[in-house]
């Protein structure tokens, strides 16, 4: 018997008696025989077999080399108190707080995520956390619908992440292109008859984009403004709350996540108060016991699949409350000033990146945009580039397809890798 | 015993203006100066009112908050529908791995061939247990894989053209993300009703399905722990009707080896990961939803999957994908977890299975007498009770915490009143079953006051939900 199931034979033999069969097959007598069969799966493998199998396998991937690939996922430095907090069992192996009275960490933790998150975003109330960035913009989008009473239609333009937009898409939200010059977004002609109008900041080419310009818009045509801001942003950019953002959104990888090949990542969403009920997913509020001492709940359930069925805002149930006890921690240990700083310094080294580049004649696809750290940058042949820097132990930029790189720069980037990017990609 | 004055405490109010609990890297290069490149308005006036904490107090803070949490490591947790079974330290491990956990999901194909391989590998798996050949690992929790397959249901019919597809079937006994997800989806949600067995009224189906189904969403074994025994007929009415079968597959740890949905008549199902194959469910996520079709629906699937040409694995869109429902790969932890749990057990996920089932029998055989069992036959993996005549599910719920268990899932499925369901998974060792039905054993005695009294020795007392949301407070 494997390592993870506890019975004897005696034990099978006496729990088999108290159920009255003479078999575990007897177990299985409804079930027709002829659906079942043995599963011809590989060998079962003891854990140092099994992990040997993980290493060789992470050995097929190119890793530990300094990163310039950004494009919504970012490589930032996390603090080792992340991971050790996750990594309490009590938190890891808890399923949602549906009992309160042996969920009030996880409860707490949530109620902190929210408030950092409304904090960040200066909105009034937050989730407890959507699946990713992805889905946090295509649940912005649905509740956008709802709020406005229109069908779902939104306004975006090329600064939306495109992994973001093929969602929306794939949730039947309809898209209405604005477009952009000079890599940011036009927000001067946004049809009547959309739900939302959406700006992504930075945008996907690194962009500082106009907030409230894209709140105007979307307010003059009774539309509602979702930013979707990268929260690290949210330190030193002026919040979406204040800028006229009726619902801001977004990936919160960079807040103390593992690239981890993609996930898991967990998305934010914050809005504002009289629109809570729209909000889909988990939310955490103060209450008190019957002792009338301070507790946390799951609270306005109404809204949520388990209640309301067919007619709940969103079908959502898991989340990612792990990963946003990463964020909340990470959040934590930096403090406005870290979190400020994390900001600052690969906005610094972006900037000194950037122009180094251009010193050796690259030129800036759009050079009068302000940026923070990430940037388009035009290459005759990206994927020659990406191939050398590769060569020389980096990971190069995302190939735009159209002849430019979009790079992005974290703290982690020294001086010495930057100087050493540009010599290789002008070499290539 | 934790100190009265910690409770309730957040960490803003923990820190003091100007600590820190991290130190980054001096800068190397010139400092920017914002203000130079970036209008004024659109810098942050004000700063955020986050904690400001040094790295100790944190620590303490949340190691103490997570002394407030139960979760399988601490205590017996037989939340029914969740599956949660002990979750390998293995898994940790491998989903630590530097090459993995610092793997960029946009890096090209050729520098991520281990990820795509494990990713080819577990879609395998996944189709070798399911019977079905197409799998997905992109969902990124059960009610998302819900989403994707009825989102494929409706490409499929809209590229046949065939239009007048609009109705979903969803039995009264599914779970809440069922109904929605077919709202979600764009269909509107038909409800059926159960027969004796807490399963599909085949009768009732029958009436139900016409040229206007789109498909009708089972769940097997069903929420109510029992197998669905007529899953053959059933979806022989389906397809008859042009209709096709989805199954829930949140209740696969009945499943392994046992009954492959293929097998039965079902087109379309998700997995659970993070419960069937034990991928730590975190307090509420993340999960991995993963989905598994019959050829039929395979072209519909979200893009990406992952093929293998050659000695190369790829990424590759299905020919008429509905498109993306993740902004990246799906939840790559939990995705690399489950290969790894997989080949920690091998052919020998069967018994994972059988002893699943067999714990569940043993509590209700155990159980059966002082609590009444509505569907008092064979169970699979779980088993719905109800409490003595007069006493409440909620009641003897919070009791239960007083004995140092997590409680079943209460008042689920909706069909049956006062619903207590117990999964106890194969993790738990006969003393801990006998322990635990002693428990209940003794609930079903302990008098109305006593058990309206309690939980009293857990970190809170009952809550008053009402005031939390009649006077939402949500955030700081
Ligand atoms: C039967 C059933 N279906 C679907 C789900 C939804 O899964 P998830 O919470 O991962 O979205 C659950 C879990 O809560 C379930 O128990």
């Amino acid at each position: 018997m494997a390592r993870f199931t506890p019975h004897t034979d005696s034990d099978i033999e006496e729990m088999l008696d108290a159920i009255g069969v003479r078999s575990i097959d007897d177990l299985f007598a409804d079930v027709s025989p002829k659906m079942s069969g043995e599963l011809d799966l590989p060998p079962v493998l003891s854990e140092y077999e099994a992990l040997r199998d993980v290493e060789e396998a992470a050995w097929e991937n190119d890793t530990g080399l300094p990163m310039f690939l950004g494009a919504g996922a970012y490589d930032r430095i996390i603090p080792s108190s992340v991971s050790a907090m996750l990594s309490r069992g009590e938190f890891l192996t808890a399923y949602t707080p549906y009992q309160s009275e042996v969920s009030q960490g996880g409860l707490q933790v949530i109620f902190e995520f929210q408030s950092m998150i409304s904090e960040l975003a200066a909105l009034e109330i937050s989730n407890a956390s959507v699946y990713d960035g992805a889905n946090a913009v295509v649940e912005a989008a649905l509740m956008t619908a709802r709020l406005t009473k229109r069908d779902p239609k939104v306004a975006v333009s090329a600064g939306l992440n495109p992994r973001y937009r093929e969602v929306i898409e794939t949730y039947g939200v309809e898209i209405v292109e604005l477009s952009h010059n000079n890599g940011t977004t036009n927000f001067s002609d946004v049809p009547d008859d959309v739900s939302g109008v959406f700006v992504q900041n930075p945008n996907y080419f690194g962009n500082i984009e106009d907030i409230e310009a894209a709140s105007e818009a979307a307010h003059g045509v009774d539309a509602l403004c979702v930013a979707v801001c990268d929260p690290i942003s949210l330190s030193l950019l002026e919040a979406p709350g204040n800028l006229g953002a009726d619902i801001a959104v977004g990936e919160a990888q960079p807040l103390g996540m593992s690239l981890s090949f993609g996930g898991p990542y967990a998305g934010y969403m914050a809005t504002k108060e009289k629109f809570v009920r729209q909000l889909p997913g988990r939310i955490t509020g103060e209450t008190v016991d019957k002792d009338g001492k301070l507790a946390y709940v799951l609270t306005l359930r109404g809204r949520e699949q388990d209640i309301r069925r067919a007619r709940a805002n969103s079908n959502i149930c898991t989340n990612q409350a792990l990963t946003a006890l990463a964020a909340t921690v990470y959040t934590a240990l930096m403090g406005p000033e870290g979190l400020r700083e994390v900001a600052e310094l690969s906005a610094s080294k972006a900037h000194y990146l950037a122009e180094r580049l251009q010193a050796s004649g690259f030129r800036l696809r759009y050079p009068d945009s302000p940026f923070l750290w990430e940037f388009a940058v035009e290459m005759e042949d990206v994927e020659r580039a990406n191939e050398a820097l590769l060569d020389a132990g980096m990971i190069g930029g995302l190939d735009l397809g159209d002849g430019a790189m979009l790079v992005a720069v974290t703290e982690k980037r020294t001086k010495e890798e930057l100087d050493a990017f540009v010599e290789v990609v002008a070499n290539a | 015993m934790l100190s009265e004055k910690t409770l309730g405490s957040l960490i803003r109010d923990k820190g003091r203006p100007g600590r820190r609990g991290f130190t980054l890297p001096k800068n190397d290069v010139e400092n920017l100066d914002l203000e130079k490149i970036l209008p004024k308005k659109a810098l942050r006036e004000e700063k955020p009112e986050l904690a400001e904490v040094d790295e100790p107090t944190a620590v303490r803070h949340y190691t103490n908050l997570s002394r407030k949490n139960w979760g399988i490591d601490t205590n017996f947790y037989p939340l029914g529908s969740c599956t949660m079974k002990h979750n390998p330290r293995a898994n940790e491990a491998a989903a630590a791995t530097p090459g993995f956990a610092s793997l960029h999901p946009l890096q090209p194909e050729k520098q991520s061939q281990g990820a795509l391989r494990v990713m080819h590998e577990l879609q395998g798996f996944l189709s070798e247990v399911s019977g079905l050949s197409a799998v997905s690992l992109q969902p990124l929790a059960g009610a998302q894989g819900e989403l994707t397959s009825i989102l494929m249901v409706r490409k499929y019919f809209e590229d046949a053209g065939d239009t007048g597809r609009t109705t979903v079937i969803v039995p009264e006994t599914a779970h809440g993300t069922n109904p929605a997800t077919a709202t979600m989806a764009g269909f509107k949600s038909k409800e059926i009703g159960v027969d004796e067995h807490g399963g599909v009224d085949v009768e009732e189906l029958r009436e139900a399905v016409d040229e206007t189904t789109a498909a009708l969403m089972i769940t097997n074994p069903n929420t109510c722990g029992v197998y669905e025994r007529n899953i053959t007929e059933i979806a022989e009415i389906l397809h008859d009707a042009g209709a096709f079968l989805y199954m829930d597959g949140a209740n696969m740890n009945a499943n392994m080896g046992r009954m492959r949905p293929a097998k039965a008549g079902v087109d379309i199902m998700h997995y659970n990961l993070h419960k069937t194959f034990s991928t730590p469910h975190g307090g509420g996520g993340p999960g991995c939803g993963a989905i598994a079709s019959t050829e039929k629906l395979a072209p519909f699937r979200p893009d990406p999957t992952v093929e293998k040409s050659g000695d190369e694995f790829r990424f590759v869109r299905p020919e008429k994908s509905i498109g993306r429902v993740a902004g990246f790969h799906g939840n790559f932890g939990p995705i690399l977890r489950a290969w790894n749990y997989i080949k920690m057990h091998g052919p020998e996920l069967r018994d994972v299975t059988d002893m699943a089932v067999l714990n569940a029998n043993y509590v209700r055989a155990k159980l059966g007498g002082a609590y009444r069992v509505p569907y008092n036959e064979l169970c699979k993996h779980e088993v719905v009770i109800q409490p003595p005549e007069g006493k409440r599910a909620l009641d003897i719920a919070k009791g239960l915490i007083d004995h140092g268990y997590h409680p079943p899932t209460i008042y689920f499925p909706l069909v049956v009143k006062e619903a207590m369901l117990i999964e106890p998974t194969e993790s738990e060792s006969k003393e801990t079953l006998d322990d635990f039905i002693g428990a209940m054993l003794e609930l079903a005695e302990t008098s109305d006051e006593d058990l309206e009294a309690s939980p009293t020795t857990a970190p809170t007392r009952r809550l008053d939900e009402t005031r939390a949301a009649r006077q939402l407070k949500a955030r700081w």
